[in-house]
């Protein structure tokens, strides 16, 4: 078995968003089940499970959940939180925002077993304002599962009592960030924090706080009804369970592809008619853009934390962004660069001045005004911005630069003799073979 | 204590924009009552100002600042943080379209300055009649469906510059095609900033639960016959009257 679709087994269902298609498919059972044990035990199971946060750094769920401070005194005694990060803006990044359309409630089931786990009687819902079809979805299945009586005062009469609220974003990439999340959350702009502490202890208006990806609290239901066995029966060793791997670039069939941690790329590709038509890979990134590059050499890496890590790079968000032999390194690492410069947030000298003039640079390779120490340059700016900033933007800015340098170096070096791009965009678009556009 | 942001200082609303009426006022304090502390609800708030005047103006900044006992330079370094916070009022139709790497190597590049050309208006900025307002975004999310515009947040996905150029014609004579992955009928910016600030418009029930590449996965998985493994029978029984 390549593919084991848990979370997506029912998505083709054309109600598979309402209330009625999820419970059809044994949706709330999990939270019957859960509600009938104790908290600490419910945390044990996920900590059994080996469930590892799928936002991107992988840190085991369960752990993150045993961190609250429990009991009657100091940090224990003040309110608790549970916070879903659902501010997917990872470049290459797309499966959350998917998920939460064609299946909400699996989110929300997850959502209220998790925060009776951590004895949390307010979640949030924190999820990117730019997808507003995502919000109605989601806003919808809080106000069903209000009515059923998964929500509110004494869910199934059990005593538990929790309130959802969906908070929407309004563009902001580092808010995907925790502690920037948390601030934003509060009303201020979103800004990391220096860590410690960390949000576990002092949160959300300082307070006990788990903030948990998409996808990672909507695998909870599944692990309650499964147990820890089962999700741990598939995946690597020490990458358990299924996951959404995200195709997308110059392949056949972009898209969402489910199974277990460390299936390859080139699994993936043989299955889905590989990579467009005459064309062959040329970098492609495991977790979005804050991943190092990868390249075919790179098609047989196990993709699970500790596979990708040994390739180099990082599994991230497991945003398979495929680039082919069209495709100009400088070019989309330009890109990327833009971004980071546009997206950080100014709270660290380092990474606000570094991705300013790593633009410039960049920006010089490619129209062919650069100087051969620029390359240098570049390389030498993101010495200084890695591990030098409060969060991870800082570092992720200087991936695609630094690793695509590694890989790539003559291609930025024949920027410098040819006067600039030799690539010709137009032959990397999807309507390269037509002139006016073939999409339906 | 007023803080130059290059914005007019003025909080006179302009004329042609609706006022901020007590009603507004009404619906920014069940805003704050959703929240364990009034300030969360600031972000909310500024997208409800926006569903009112179609951006976030001066007048706007300074009622939140009063609702939530801030300054007004507090509650301008918050709007202006926020890139979906307009400036200036935005069109009927905002329309993103998506330039980050992988968006515009497969054609978002072409269609931005196809855009551009076709309306006649800059990054940031809206056309004439103000039906439209163009402006470059970041990754969307629906990167398996490049090259992505967004209208209003709704997804238009698959694009070419030939049907971009399509659609915001479609926008300007007011007869604006369905989104791919979204309700059956596109509404307005306006419309769809009071959705973000927390009122359900009613339509989540219209459009596919997901679109044509979501399900690739799933599809080939079912052709190969591939399933995850069944719950194990001992940890599936629900305990009776528990």
């Amino acid at each position: 078995m390549v593919f084991t679709p848990v979370l997506s087994a029912h998505w083709d269902e054309p109600d598979s968003f309402t209330i009625d298609g999820y419970t059809r498919h044994r949706g709330y059972e999990a939270l019957h089940k859960a509600l009938a044990m104790d908290p600490d035990a419910l945390i044990s199971l996920v900590k059994d499970s080996g469930l590892r946060g799928r936002g991107g750094a992988g840190f085991p769920t369960g752990m993150k959940w045993g961190f609250i401070p429990q009991g009657p005194e100091g940090q224990g005694a003040k309110p608790h939180y549970l916070v879903v990060n659902a501010d997917e803006s990872e470049p290459g990044t797309c499966k959350d925002v998917p998920f939460m359309l064609a299946n909400p409630h699996a989110l929300l089931e997850g959502v209220i077993i998790a925060s009776y786990a951590i004895r949390a009687s307010h979640a949030f819902i924190y999820v990117r304002g730019e997808v507003v079809h995502v919000i109605r979805r989601l806003q919808d299945a809080v106000q069903e599962a209000y009515a059923a009586g998964h929500l509110g005062t004494d869910i199934h009469g059990s005593g538990y009592a929790l309130e959802v609220v969906v908070h929407s974003g309004a563009g902001a990439y580092i808010c995907g960030e925790e502690t920037a999340l948390l601030d934003s959350l509060e009303g201020f702009r979103g800004q990391p924090r220096l860590r410690p502490p960390f949000p576990a202890t002092h949160g959300l208006y300082a307070c006990p706080t788990v903030v948990n990806n998409v996808e990672s609290i909507a695998s909870v239901p599944s692990i309650v009804l499964g147990g820890a066995a089962w999700f741990s029966s598939m995946g690597t060793e020490k990458s358990k369970g299924y996951t959404l791997y995200s195709l997308s670039g110059h392949v056949k069939k972009p898209g969402q592809y489910e199974a277990p941690l460390g299936t390859t790329l080139r699994q993936l590709l043989d299955l889905s008619g590989g990579m467009r038509e005459g064309r062959t890979l040329k970098f492609w990134t495991p977790g979005g853009s804050s991943t190092p590059l990868l390249t075919a050499d790179h098609l047989d890496v196990p993709l699970d934390y500790e596979g990708v890590a040994e390739a180099g790079s990082m599994l991230g968000t497991k945003a398979l962004q495929c680039f082919d032999d069209t495709t100009c390194v400088v070019r989309a690492v330009l890109r990327w660069t833009e971004f980071y410069a546009h997206e950080s947030c100014g709270k660290c000298t380092p990474c606000r001045e570094g991705t300013y003039w790593m633009v410039q640079i960049l920006q010089r390779l490619e129209d062919g005004t650069a100087v051969e120490a620029d390359i240098e340059t570049l390389l030498d700016t993101c010495d200084n911005i890695f591990g030098r900033a409060f969060c991870a933007l800082g570092d992720g800015a200087t991936s695609p630069i630094v690793s695509g340098v590694q890989l790539f170096r003559d291609e930025f070096t024949q920027h410098l003799t040819s006067g600039g791009c030799p690539f010709d965009p137009v032959a990397s678009t999807v309507f390269s073979g037509s002139t006016t556009g073939a999409s339906a | 204590m007023d803080v130059n942001l290059g914005m007019p200082e003025t909080t006179v609303v302009p004329a042609g924009i609706p006022p901020l009426t007590e009603q507004t006022r009404g619906e920014l304090r069940e805003i704050i009552a959703r929240y364990p502390r009034p300030r969360s609800a600031l972000l909310p708030m500024l997208h409800l100002v926006q569903s009112v005047q179609g951006y976030v103006s001066p007048a706007g900044i300074a009622v939140c600042a009063e609702e939530l006992d801030l300054t007004r330079a507090e509650v301008a370094a918050v709007a202006t943080f926020y890139t979906m916070y307009r400036r200036k009022p935005a069109g009927t139709y905002h329309v993103g379209v998506c330039t980050n790497t992988l968006c515009a190597v497969l054609g978002g590049d072409a269609i931005f300055a196809s855009l551009k050309d076709h309306l006649a208006i800059g990054n940031n900025e809206t056309t004439a009649d103000g039906t439209v307002s163009l402006e470059h975004i970041e990754c969307n999310a629906a990167c398996d469906y490049a090259p992505v515009v967004m209208v209003n947040w709704e997804f238009y996905d698959d694009q070419t510059p030939e049907s971009a150029r399509s659609l915001v014609d479609n926008l300007r004579a007011g007869t604006p095609p369905a989104p791919t992955r979204g309700p059956s009928k596109l509404t307005t910016f306006k419309e769809v900033s009071r959705v973000l600030a927390g009122w359900n418009d009613g339509l989540g029930k219209e459009g596919v639960s997901a679109g044509p590449a979501t399900l690739v996965g799933l599809e080939i998985a079912k052709q190969r016959g591939d399933v995850a493994p069944a719950y194990p029978a001992s940890t599936t029984t629900t305990e009776e009257g528990s």
